[in-house]
């Protein structure tokens, strides 16, 4: 949007329309006063006018409500990030307005509920302020109290009015969004909408409208990272998981249980997480893999079945939707701080896979991946997401179903002779014969925890278990060799290289947009693979005078985050140094690019 | 966007052998059955145990791909090693979960659990107490000898007070828990007491519970030689001790009644205290499928997804 939105209203008062490719628009409330939903329609809307979008939002902790907020960044190129300083900040009451004016741009526009926001004159200068009597007009559209129901949707006219947009598309979203529902609720919601849009905006000076988009890759969908996940489980061929509740990791869990008797399979709410990733392994061991999931706390309990199923070479995937830790921690704050117990949880020598999804759209192939992975290798696998990219919203491709959906159901098919553990296997790679499969031979095998021999029968030879554990850990090595090495977002040479992991992917690739564009020498990568790490990095690395890894982590005790410690230990170079931080919010391009002067200013630290 | 690895891997070809039908097959032997030398010391009270799965399985003429035997940890829980068919040997106290998600997942299976007082009271109580309220269907057997066996002789949450053990040298203090009582009011569908010393009875609660539909648990009186021998003496006749079963006019679907015999002091009675009917979870669960699934009838997996993708733009 322009950086100067403060223009000279035109002759007679008729705001001027300006052309703009994307745009920022943080509204702030409480909780219960439906400004997810006003997103949620803005991104919706993104989605069906093939425009990218990207949706932030912060949620209290606790049910009765409280302050919320919900950015929605909407562009007609591409988005990459949901943005750092709004261009709208809608206020719905005094307290959205003082503790959300510092995001707002220098110019920007502040809508406000003249019902319960005082403007403060000493801002009134720096920022264009726009007062509509929100609440009250609300009241007068529909009737009875404005106090939660209506005045979002009669704000969601006003920006409609504002930026433009396709009153036919909204009102149609707006009405499926109603449908079922009793028609006098449709009603007061359309009428809550017209009367926001047809609402004089006054003095506004300018209003907008999007440049035609350049996204025309076919038909988008909307969703957030969990029901990106959630699909993609399914559509991976996983028909059976347990689970237990936990922010934000719950609702994958209840779209599964809603969704998976459609197709036959189930989802189990369990009495903890370790009952929880034990029936999971159930319907591993039953034949098909499984999913079990949580966040830091619940993960933590799994450590020790998740140890089980490396010794026992069981597949399963484990999703991991972080948050602010540790123990409770900052439940609806996000964090990159479980990458340690993804890769080390546990007890004795475990290798397990670790990818991390880097945005919504990748939730959903993620998922398929983990599930292909795990079955492959016979090996548990952990998703590591996290709660800014579980609730954010973004539209996607649409991934084509027919082509993408597989089958994975348990074959059992009787076998001649069958050894679980077959150390003749050069790769390590060995299958899991599930029950019910008739072994011709007489032998069966034991699915175990102890060390064994090749039938899953237990051994003390310290031969035995030299190679049963380099066994595991050869799987792995395989595996690695397959990735592929992630690709360089910028030149393959450079002052500086940024390296991250998971939901930062966005603003690490606007950085380097941003910093390019000012004249610096700034490249990325990001990695999914975390655990085996794909080859070819040292490659990257050497190309470049500092390499900073950015994640949402503390420092350490030796001043650098957890994807850095890995990455150090792994190349032993001291040119790689973190760019953490631990305020429970997702980075900003700034934030990212001031750290990164910072750091090459202070030159290499001596440790 | 699709990564290389989110192909499904190719599955190997097998050898197909088409088995006889049911009717034809000859059960399986004991021989069949054995697999490891079971590592129990000698007169440990579980040879029998497992002796009595055998014969469970040859009478009932349950095959090699019908069945999993699944346990935890301790000495009990070693039982799927003797057993030559599938199993999961699987870490402490969490075998009950584990053979639920198999239960669940394979209608074709019977699932078969084997384990000691502390895998199921202590470290795994809480699974037990759930995995009977879900009343998912399976076989439990605890192999009940009041103490811990695996690891050398401590308190376990059956023993009862005054015992000594290496963590109670003076006596254990704390009320012990009451297998029947605590399976009752956790809300399992068949609950039987039997002991070691009694083959034929243990036989025959093993088919009992075997045969409910639903959760059938089995406390079996199983004798540590070792830790703590002579437990059971006043129940084995043999050893002078008294082998009373259930009332006669015990009503099994009484379950204030369960409960009072469940209350009589060692070594109290001998048989099945609680049966009743209630719908397992597998087959709520199932008709919970049924009925979704009747809402998208005729239509392939991937377009079940499509509609909810086509509600997602
Ligand atoms: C998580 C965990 N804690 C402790 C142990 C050690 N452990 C193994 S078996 C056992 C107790 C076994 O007692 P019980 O279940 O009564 O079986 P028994 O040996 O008497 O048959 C213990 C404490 C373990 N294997 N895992
Ligand atoms: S220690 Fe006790 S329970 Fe374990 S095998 Fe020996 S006799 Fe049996
Ligand atoms: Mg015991």
């Amino acid at each position: 949007m322009s950086e100067a939105t403060i223009a000279a209203p035109t002759a007679g008062g008729v705001p001027k329309v300006s052309k703009i490719s994307e745009t920022i628009i943080r509204i702030a409330g409480n909780s219960q006063d439906g400004i997810q939903a006003i997103g949620g329609f803005l991104a919706r809307l993104a989605g069906r006018s093939e425009q990218e979008v990207m949706t932030f939002m912060t949620i209290p902790s606790t049910i009765s409500g409280g302050p919320s907020i919900f950015q929605v960044r909407i562009g007609s190129g591409e988005v990459l990030s949901s943005g750092d300083d709004a261009d709208v900040l809608l206020a719905f009451y005094q307290h959205s307005y003082e503790d959300h004016i510092s995001s707002l741009k220098k110019g920007g526009i502040v809508l406000y509920d003249s019902d319960h926001v005082d403007p403060k004159p000493e801002w009134e200068k720096d920022y264009h302020h726009v007062g509509v009597p929100i609440s009250g007009l609300t009241v007068e559209a529909i009737g009875g109290t404005a106090k939660d129901k209506g005045k979002n949707i009669f704000t969601l006219g006003l920006v409609a009015k504002m930026f433009d947009l396709n009153v036919a598309k909204l009102t149609q979203l707006v009405s499926e969004r109603f449908t079922g529902k009793d028609t006098s609720v449709l009603n007061n919601a359309l009428a809550a909408f017209h009367a926001g849009y047809s609402h004089s905006l006054g003095n506004v000076l300018e209003t907008f409208q999007f440049v035609e988009s350049q996204k025309k890759d076919g038909q988008q969908v909307v969703m957030n990272g969990n029901e990106a996940l959630a699909y993609g489980l399914i559509a991976a061929g996983v028909r059976f998981g347990a689970g237990y509740p936990i922010t934000p990791w719950s609702d994958v869990m209840e779209i599964l249980r809603r969704e998976l008797p459609k197709y036959g399979g189930m989802f189990i709410q369990c009495e903890d997480e370790i009952a929880s990733i034990s029936m999971a392994l159930g319907g591993s061991y039953a034949g098909r893999v499984s999913v079990t999931g949580s966040s830091g706390p619940g993960i933590s309990l799994k450590t020790e079945a998740l140890g089980w199923a490396v010794m026992a070479e069981m597949p399963l995937v484990i999703c991991d939707i972080q948050r602010g830790g540790p123990s409770t921690g900052m439940p609806t704050n996000v964090e990159q701080s479980d990458l340690n117990i993804a890769v080390f949880g546990g007890h004795g020598d475990s290798p397990r896979v670790v990818i991390a999804p880097a945005n919504v759209e990748d939730c959903f192939y993620t998922a398929i991946e983990a599930v292909n992975i795990a079955r492959e290798y016979s090996v548990p696998v952990i998703i590591l997401s996290d709660q800014a990219i579980a609730t954010r919203i973004e539209a996607f491709t649409e991934p084509n179903l027919e082509k993408v959906c597989q089958d994975i159901s348990p074959d059992l098919t009787p076998v001649l002779d069958h050894k679980p553990y077959d150390l003749s296997v050069a790769s390590g790679v060995t299958h899991h014969r599930a029950p019910g499969t008739k072994i011709q031979s007489g032998k069966y095998p034991i699915a175990t925890g102890l060390e064994h021999d090749e039938l899953g029968h237990p051994t003390g030879s310290p031969k035995l278990h030299m190679q049963m554990v380099s066994k595991r850990r050869k799987k792995l090595q395989v595996l690695a060799a397959k990735l592929p090495t992630p690709a360089l977002y910028g030149p393959s040479e450079g002052n500086v290289l940024l390296v991250g992991w998971g939901s930062t992917q966005g603003p690490l690739k606007e950085a380097v947009d941003r910093a390019r564009t000012a004249g610096d020498s700034v490249s990325s990568i990001h990695i999914k693979h975390l655990n085996p790490l794909p080859p070819g990095l040292e490659d990257i690395f050497a190309g470049f005078n500092h390499v900073f890894v950015v994640e949402m982590n503390d420092e350490g005790i030796y001043g650098y985050g957890q994807l850095a410690g890995l990455l150090r230990a792994r190349y032993c170079d001291p040119k790689i140094r973190g760019i953490t931080k631990t305020d429970g919010l997702t980075f900003k391009v700034k934030e990212i690019l001031e750290r990164a002067k910072s750091n090459v200013a202070a030159g290499l630290r001596k440790l | 966007m699709s990564s290389p690895l989110a192909e499904a891997p190719v599955r190997s070809g097998n050898i197909v052998a088409v088995p006889l039908p049911d009717s034809e097959r000859k059960p399986l032997s004991k021989k069949e059955l054995s697999a490891d030398q079971p590592t129990w010391c000698p007169g440990c009270g579980d040879f029998s145990v497992l002796a009595l799965y055998f014969k469970l399985i040859e009478k009932r003429k349950l095959w090699h791909e019908k069945i999993t035997t699944i346990a935890g940890i301790g000495c009990s829980s070693r039982f799927p090693y003797f057993v030559q068919a599938h199993g999961a040997h699987y870490i402490h106290g969490r075998a009950l979960p584990f053979a639920s998600g198999v239960s669940l997942s394979r209608p074709d299976l019977h699932v078969f659990v084997f384990g000691g007082d502390g895998d199921a009271f202590s470290i795994g109580g809480n699974h037990f107490n759930h995995t009977a309220r879900k009343n998912i269907k399976m076989t439990y057997v605890v192999m009940d000898n009041w103490v811990y066996g695996l690891t050398k002789k401590q308190t376990s949450p059956t023993s009862p007070t005054g015992f000594k053990s290496k963590t109670d040298v003076w006596g254990s203090m704390d009320q012990p828990i009451n297998p029947m009582k605590q399976a009752i009011s956790a809300g399992a569908t068949f609950v039987a007491r039997t002991t070691h010393t009694n083959p034929n009875h243990v036989l025959q609660m093993m088919e009992a519970a075997m045969d409910h539909d639903g959760f059938g648990f089995i406390e079996c009186l199983s004798e540590c030689v070792e830790f703590y021998e002579g437990a059971f003496d006043a129940s084995n006749p043999r050893k002078g001790g008294a082998f009373n079963t259930v009332p006669a006019d015990h009503a099994v679907t009484d379950e204030m009644a369960a409960y009072k015999i469940a209350d009589s002091a060692f070594p109290g009675y001998f048989g099945i205290y609680y049966n009743v009917d209630r719908p397992t979870k597998n087959a709520n669960e199932a008709k919970i499928n049924a009925s979704n699934q009747e809402k998208v009838k005729g239509l392939k997996d991937w377009q079940i997804l499509q509609k909810n993708f086509d509600r997602l733009k």
